[in-house]
This record gives structure tokens, C-alpha cells and sequence, in this order.
């Protein structure tokens, strides 16, 4: 079973859209089943046989009747299908936010995505975490969709379907998910060379789980004195100009936010695991995991690649 | 191919030396050498476009594989779909017309003999550039680049912040030079058909082919001046400070959107119909009988043309219309569904009480109406907008218009090579050969595009040069890339049989079909002139009334 099917909804546009899809296949289908059988059977049945003679089959130019009859049942089957689809598009692209609801900024990087939710005062990047929605006090969670650079699209199938982040063009969807678990997806809209490393996690949990991890966001980057060393490589070098770590100096805004680094299952944008043999492959060279990302190599040596992945370790 | 076939050439007391053939060819005017032209730079620039799918197909074998980096990746899958529609299929298409129409309708050439080598040559040029782009697309130190930015070319990924060098701008002056071609031989097309018709041959009594082409060329003019238009407002942004797509400093990218699609859902029409024409004059002849419903197939085919010219945006449901504008497409979309599907019913009808013979043009077209059928119907499932924000960019829809243009144009592209090919060189090709490229290819089709459906339900996005495994798409992708295999061996048995025959191959005759329309009355290769006299025509099928004295078709008309 792939983690990905379109088919095994868990969200309510998800699940709105699969119920269309259905009627759409049984209609569709029904009509492949009638057309392919007429179509075989006319490949069969008027086959040429070897005791025909040479004479040419009767002539027929045409039928008004059959072919008005080929041209209004379709005009039908196109309305029905039309109405159908039109009622979908109004239930899930006109939906208003519930008070409840929880609100997300997402922007797209190049290969990476940035999670802001502005009511809870948390930014996070790549796993996004969001309350699983229970049917009598519905807590949905609204995206606000934007682009730091080029196009890109947000595509979790089992959540909702696709919709574009696009620069100057704010977008918005919304997800309802009833159950909780890991809901995997990928950015869907070609962005640059690392678009097939450009991966979607989204955590769905309990309402308790999710004000936790919430709670737990929200706090500054944990002190220890013990990595001093890591810190000063972090700090003197040009990592700050891109990330941010909260409490310290850096505050760059084109890398992912590192504050609660270790508190995140993948690096790279959920490309590999995030253990300490890979955080340390990924500082050394990133283009180990994801050739052409824009994370330079730093140059940096041995000794100065541990205790900066020691400093990484202690972002929890 | 050679010239030895055509009938000057063949008259000629000595052998001509090489150089004078060649100079023959390049400084020709004549439609049916301007035909062959385009045909075998398309079969050239096929193999080319083939090379790179196969290189994605061996890259995507299996997960996490390492054949090719993402750079190399994300140029094949940009050219291959550039190549494949503006310099294999269009050309194709063109070729054939150019061949076909004027000897269709009774003409001795084209309206405009000159603008149609300028137009050609154009096109020619346009593909050699974009290909020079391997060589130089980075300012000519270091070879190895050609444009990255996907064949729709979305804007901001094409300005100069995220494109720098110059990969994008060979993307960008090719298609502004093919462009160019593409416009001329369209009006050339239009004029022809309009002009160009031998005494009474009313448009009602044109062959349907020509009927199709005539609706493809308008949509040609209309559909790529937009492209055009936008190829040079891309330059502007590039190099003279403009803005139209530039997003950081205020620009519109779904602006580049709206450009690329008005023209590019038309342009699906225009590589389809003339594919139309081919199957409604491939198949009356093989059932034995008169295609079913003239005047309602002309009708569906204007429809087509009307309503191809307002579908666009559904290539865009997931960019963030409003609910309104996306229903709107909804039903436009699905609209067009009507007449397409006519027209399938009119093939069904054709067949209906036919004594059909199923030679290899046959086969291919009746492939071609199966596969049609589904391609149809997989994109009333993606007109369906809800639908289609879980369909579209996934590999479902890649499925889906390989089956428009491989299973449905492509199919019919072969049926046509072979129909014609005693027509072109004055031999037949090889029966058997011709049925095992057939069975190979339907083999190799289905393996690859039928399968192909399924990775995009279980959330496979297109352009993704790797994918981990675990995603249960390892399976399905083996088997489309064994499909790829495939196919690529029915090409190389095409391209064989097409060579030998033109050498080896029994001598056809005039008529070896025992068909109806014009261009089977006179000679195989047919004369520089076409016809000696210009025939006169009194029905939709002369030769039947010719061959049927005692039942001639205006009688009914």
C-alpha cells in the first residue's frame, strides 16, 4: 500500500475529492466499457472473411437519427459530470475558516518549506505539525500559501490535492484530517534542479500532542556550555547569514530555522534521517544528499565538523 | 531520403552528381519535396526526443538510482517534451500536409510555393538551434547544457536570477524562429485549401483530411502568436530590464501561464486533427465504405476549433483561480468532450457493416481509436477540477497525454506512413514487417502509458529526476521502462522496413488501396505537376464514381 494513494483519504478535501473521483470513474468507466465493446465488436464481427467476394459492402452516408442520439446522450453525461464537479470546487474552494481553526503560513524555498503559525508565535521547516480534527469540535488547519522564489506546489494526497505557491500570488487550502499519524507528500510543481528532494511531512496529532509540541516550539534554543566550541564555528562562520537559531545572533531567513533542530525526524528537507552521521555529511557537503541544493559546502575540517554537529545535537 | 524517385530525377539520361541533388533539395519549391523534407526531419529529431525519454526511463528504473545527475535529468525532460511537440509532431504534421493537400484537392502546389521553403527551413533552423544549445547553452565554456526549465517554462524559474547563462534563451529564440515557420506554413495551409481547389470541388465535397487541416491551420495562426508574443516579452525581461514575469519586481507569473496555455491547449488540437484526417480517410477505405456522417464530422471538427480556444486555464486548476473561473473551465473543458466523442462514434459507424481489411495502416488506426477512447475519457477525469488537484503534475497526467499523443497521434502518424508510403516512393512496404512493428509497439504502448496511470494515483509527481523507495512506485516504473524498451524496438523495425521497402519493395501502382480521393488517380511518386489535367469532381470520393459508374456517390449527396 503506497503512502501517497489519492485514493485513501484521511482529510476532508481529500476525502471530498475521492467521493467525485468515484462518481467520475463509474461514469467514465461505464462509458469505456460500452464504447470499447461496440468498437470490438465492429473489429470483429465486419472483418473481411475469405468467401466474401470482391463486390464493396452497402453504402451508408449517415443517420440523422443515431447520430443526434450520439450527440445528446454525451451533452447529458457532461452536464451531470459538469454540476458535480462545480458543487466540489464550491464545498472546498469557498469553505470558511471555523474560529477554531488553526492558521499556517507555508512558503516554499527553493527545495525546502517554511512553517509559520503566526498565532502561536512558532517558525519551523519541513515537518509540519498540525491537531487532528475531531468531527464534533472541528479544528481544521488553513494554509496561506507563498513562494520566496519560483513555483512550487503543495501535494499531501491522503490531506488535499495540490495547490501552487507562486510569488506575488498568495494561495490558500485548508486540511481537515481525522486521523492521526505521518502523511507524506512532495512539492509537485517543477521549482529547480532539487524539485525531487523537496519533500512533505506532515504530523498529524492529538490536541494534546500538538499544544506540547507547540508549547515545546516556542521556547528559545537550549543552552550548554559544553558545545561552546560548535557555537563560536556556528557564529563565525556564514551559516547565521541563512538560518536562524533563536536566542543567538543568527537570524538568516534563507535556510531553515535551526531553533529546534533535533527536534525534526529528517535534514535536508526530508530527504534522510536525521542522525548525527548524516547531519555531519550534510554540513560537510550537501551536495552528498542533494546534489545542487543551495546549501554550500563550508570547507570546514574535521575537528571543527564535530563540535558543530556536537552544537546541532544540543538544538532540541 | 534519396531522390531517385521522384520523376524528373528518375527521367534523367545520366546519374546527377550528388552535389546537384542536393542543391535540388535545398533550393526546392515543390510541396511534395518540402513534404518529405519536413517528415525526415522529424523521424531525425524522433530519434533524437527518443534518446532522451529513454535516458529518464533508465534513470527512473529504480529508486534512488544513479544514472544521470538532476541537472542532466531536468534537460532531458525539458528537451524531450520541446522536441517532441514543436520539432517531431508539428513538423510531422506539417509534412504530411504539405504533401497531401494539394494533391487531395487537385492543385498543382501549394499557394505559396516560396513561403513554403522559407517556412520549412525555419522550422529546420529553429531545431538545429535548439540543439546547438548542447554545446553552447553556457556561453560556450563547457559543453553539456541545454535549457532546464521544463517545456512550459514557468516563470520565475526562466529569469535571469534563476536561469542565468544562456540554456533558456536557446529555449526561448528556437521557438520564436520555429514560430515564425509554423505561422507561415499555416497560412500557406489555409490559403491552399481555400484557393487552391480544383474546378466544383466545393468545401462540402473536400476530403475530410483537408477539412482538418484547414481548422488546424487556423488554430496554428491563432494559438501561436500568444507563444510568440510571450517568447519575446520573456526577452525583454531577460535582457532589457523588463518585467512582465519578473515576480521580484512585481511581475506576474501566472500572467506567463495564461500566455503559454492559450496557446499550448489549442496546440493540442492542432497536432490531433490533422491525426483526425488521417484516420477518416484511412478507415472508409479499409471498411469499404464511405465515412459515416460527412457533415456532422466537418461540424465536430469547426467545434473543436472554437471550443479548443477556450479550455486553456484547465491547465491551471491548482494555481489559485477563483471558484467561479475554475468551474467555468470545468465545463468548457468538458464541452469539448461532444464533439471528439462524434467523431469516434462516426469511426465506429464507418466500420459498422464494412468488409474491413485489417493491413497495417488498418491496424494502427483501429489501436488508435481505443487509445483515443481513453485518452478521452482520462481527460473528462482531469477536466473534473476537484479531480484533477490530485491528478495533475503527477505522473497520471504524463499517462494520459502520452495517450493523446503517442497512442492517439503517433498511432495515426504510422498508419499514415504506411497508407501513403506506395503513394511517396512508388513501392509497398514489407505486410509482415509492417504487422510485427504494429504488435511490437501496441506491446511496448501499453506496458509504458497504461501502467504509467497508476504510479500518478499513488502520488508520483512528474519531473522528479529520483524517488525513494518504500512508496510503492519501484514496480510500476521498471515496467514502464521495460515498456520504453519496447516501443524503441518497433521504431528501429519501422525505420528498417521503411528503408528497405523504399529500395527492395514490390512496385506499388497507382492504386494499390483501391482508395477514393484524389491523390491515388495520378501517378506513384506522383510528377512534379501533380496531375497533367486538372481533374473535375463531382463527389466527395471522385474515384469511387469513376470506379462505380453504375452507383456514383453525388447521386446521394
Amino acid at each position: 500500500m503506497s503512502p501517497t494513494s489519492i485514493f485513501a483519504p484521511v482529510s476532508t478535501p481529500a476525502s471530498t475529492i475521492f467521493g467525485l473521483s468515484m462518481f467520475v470513474l463509474v461514469v467514465t468507466g461505464a462509458i469505456f466499457v460500452v464504447v470499447f465493446s461496440l468498437l470490438a465488436y465492429a473489429s470483429i464481427k465486419f472483418r473481411r472473411k475469405p468467401e466474401d467476394h470482391d463486390c464493396e459492402p452497402a453504402q451508408v452516408y449517415g443517420s440523422t437519427q443515431v447520430e443526434l442520439a450520439w450527440t445528446v446522450i454525451p451533452v447529458l453525461i457532461v452536464v451531470v459530470l459538469f454540476l458535480a464537479s462545480a458543487r466540489v470546487i464550491a464545498s472546498i474552494q469557498n469553505a470558511v475558516a471555523p474560529p477554531k481553526a488553526i492558521a499556517v503560513t507555508v512558503i516554499g524555498h527553493q527545495y525546502w518549506w517554511e512553517y509559520r503559525y503566526p498565532d502561536l508565535k512558532v517558525v519551523t521547516a519541513n515537518e509540519l505539525h498540525v491537531p487532528v480534527s475531531d468531527p464534533a469540535h472541528p479544528t481544521p488547519t488553513f494554509l496561506t500559501l507563498l513562494s520566496a522564489d519560483t513555483d512550487h506546489s503543495f501535494w499531501v494526497p491522503r490531506l488535499a490535492g495540490k495547490t501552487d505557491l507562486i510569488p506575488n500570488h498568495p494561495n490558500r487550502t485548508w486540511i481537515e484530517p481525522r486521523e492521526t499519524g505521518l502523511f507524506l507528500g512532495q512539492c509537485s510543481q517543477y521549482c529547480g534542479v532539487q524539485h525531487a528532494k523537496m519533500l512533505l511531512r506532515v504530523y498529524v496529532q492529538t490536541r494534546a500532542e500538538f499544544d506540547q509540541w507547540i508549547q515545546q516550539q516556542a521556547k528559545p534554543a537550549a543552552e550548554t556550555g559544553a558545545v561552546f566550541e560548535g557555537r563560536r564555528v556556528f557564529e563565525s562562520t556564514a551559516c547565521i547569514n541563512c538560518h536562524t537559531i533563536a536566542g543567538t545572533v543568527a537570524n538568516g531567513r534563507f535556510g531553515p530555522d535551526l531553533t529546534h533542530l533535533m527536534s525534526r525526524d529528517t535534514i535536508a528537507s526530508g530527504a534522510v534521517a536525521n542522525t548525527r552521521e548524516n547531519l555531519r555529511r550534510w554540513i560537510r557537503d550537501p551536495s552528498d544528499f542533494k546534489p545542487g541544493c543551495l546549501m554550500p559546502a563550508m570547507g570546514l575540517g574535521d575537528a571543527q565538523l564535530d563540535s558543530l554537529t556536537d552544537y546541532m545535537e544540543t538544538l532540541r | 531520403m534519396s531522390t531517385g524517385s521522384i520523376a524528373w530525377d528518375a527521367a534523367a539520361p545520366e546519374r546527377t552528381p550528388l552535389v546537384e541533388i542536393l542543391h535540388g533539395w535545398v533550393t526546392t519549391v515543390d510541396h511534395k519535396r518540402l513534404g518529405i523534407m519536413y517528415v525526415g526531419y522529424a523521424l531525425l529529431l524522433l530519434m533524437a526526443g527518443g534518446v532522451e525519454a529513454m535516458i529518464m526511463r533508465i534513470q527512473l528504473i529504480r529508486p534512488l538510482n544513479h544514472f544521470v545527475s538532476p541537472e542532466v535529468f531536468n534537460r532531458m525532460f525539458t528537451m524531450h517534451g520541446t522536441t517532441m511537440i514543436f520539432f517531431v509532431v508539428m513538423p510531422m504534421l506539417f509534412g504530411f500536409a504539405n504533401y497531401l493537400v494539394p494533391l487531395m484537392i487537385g492543385a498543382r502546389d501549394m499557394a505559396f510555393p516560396r513561403l513554403n521553403a522559407f517556412s520549412f527551413w525555419m522550422t529546420a533552423f529553429g531545431g538545429l538551434f535548439l540543439y546547438s544549445s548542447f554545446i553552447g547553452g553556457d556561453g560556450l565554456y563547457g559543453a553539456g547544457n541545454a535549457p532546464d526549465v521544463g517545456w512550459f517554462a514557468y516563470a520565475p524559474l526562466t529569469s535571469q536570477t534563476f536561469s542565468p547563462g544562456h540554456s533558456t534563451d536557446f529555449w526561448t529564440l528556437s521557438l520564436l524562429v520555429s514560430g515564425v515557420g509554423s505561422i507561415g506554413t499555416a497560412i500557406n495551409i489555409f490559403a491552399t485549401i481555400i484557393c487552391m481547389r480544383c474546378p466544383v470541388m466545393t468545401l462540402g465535397k473536400m476530403p475530410l483530411l483537408a477539412w482538418m487541416n484547414l481548422v488546424m491551420a487556423g488554430l496554428v495562426i491563432l494559438a501561436i502568436s500568444p507563444l510568440t508574443a510571450a517568447q519575446v516579452m520573456l526577452m525583454v525581461d531577460r535582457y532589457l530590464g523588463g518585467h512582465f514575469f519578473d515576480t521580484q519586481a512585481g511581475g506576474s507569473a501566472v500572467m506567463w501561464m495564461h500566455f503559454f496555455w492559450v496557446f499550448g491547449h489549442p496546440e493540442v488540437y492542432v497536432l490531433v486533427l490533422p491525426a483526425f484526417g488521417f484516420a477518416s480517410e484511412i478507415i472508409p477505405v479499409f471498411s469499404r465504405k464511405a465515412i459515416f456522417g460527412y457533415p456532422v464530422m466537418v461540424a465536430a471538427t469547426v467545434a473543436i476549433g472554437f471550443i479548443s480556444m477556450s479550455v486553456w486555464a484547465h491547465h491551471m486548476f491548482t494555481v489559485g483561480m477563483t471558484s467561479n473561473a475554475n468551474t467555468f473551465f470545468v465545463l468548457s473543458t468538458m464541452a469539448i468532450a461532444v464533439p471528439t466523442g462524434i467523431k469516434i462514434f462516426n469511426w465506429l459507424g464507418t466500420m459498422w457493416g464494412g468488409k474491413i481489411q485489417f493491413n497495417t495502416p488498418m491496424l494502427f488506426c483501429v489501436a488508435f481509436l481505443f487509445q483515443f477512447l481513453m485518452a478521452g475519457l482520462t481527460g473528462i477525469m482531469q477536466g473534473a477540477a476537484p479531480f484533477d488537484w490530485q491528478l495533475t503534475a503527477s505522473y497520471f497526467v504524463i499517462a494520459h497525454f502520452h495517450y493523446v499523443i503517442v497512442g492517439g497521434i503517433l498511432f495515426t502518424i504510422f498508419a499514415a506512413f504506411y497508407y501513403w508510403f506506395p503513394k511517396v516512393t512508388g513501392r509497398m512496404y514489407n505486410e509482415r514487417v509492417g504487422k510485427l512493428h504494429f504488435w511490437i509497439f501496441v506491446i511496448g504502448f501499453h506496458l509504458t502509458f497504461t501502467v504509467m496511470h497508476i504510479p500518478g494515483i499513488l502520488g508520483m509527481p512528474r519531473r522528479i529526476y529520483t524517488y525513494e523507495p518504500g512508496r510503492g512506485w519501484d514496480t510500476w516504473n521498471l515496467i514502464i521502462t521495460a515498456g520504453a524498451f519496447i516501443q524503441a524496438v518497433g521504431i528501429l523495425i519501422f525505420l528498417g522496413n521503411l528503408a528497405w521497402s523504399y529500395f527492395r519493395g514490390a512496385l506499388a501502382g497507382n492504386d494499390p488501396w483501391d482508395a477514393w480521393t484524389l491523390e491515388w488517380s495520378t501517378a506513384s511518386p506522383p510528377p512534379a505537376y501533380n496531375f497533367a489535367v486538372i481533374p473535375e469532381v463531382r463527389s466527395r470520393r471522385p474515384l469511387w464514381d469513376l470506379k462505380h459508374p453504375e452507383d456514383p456517390d453525388w447521386k446521394y449527396e
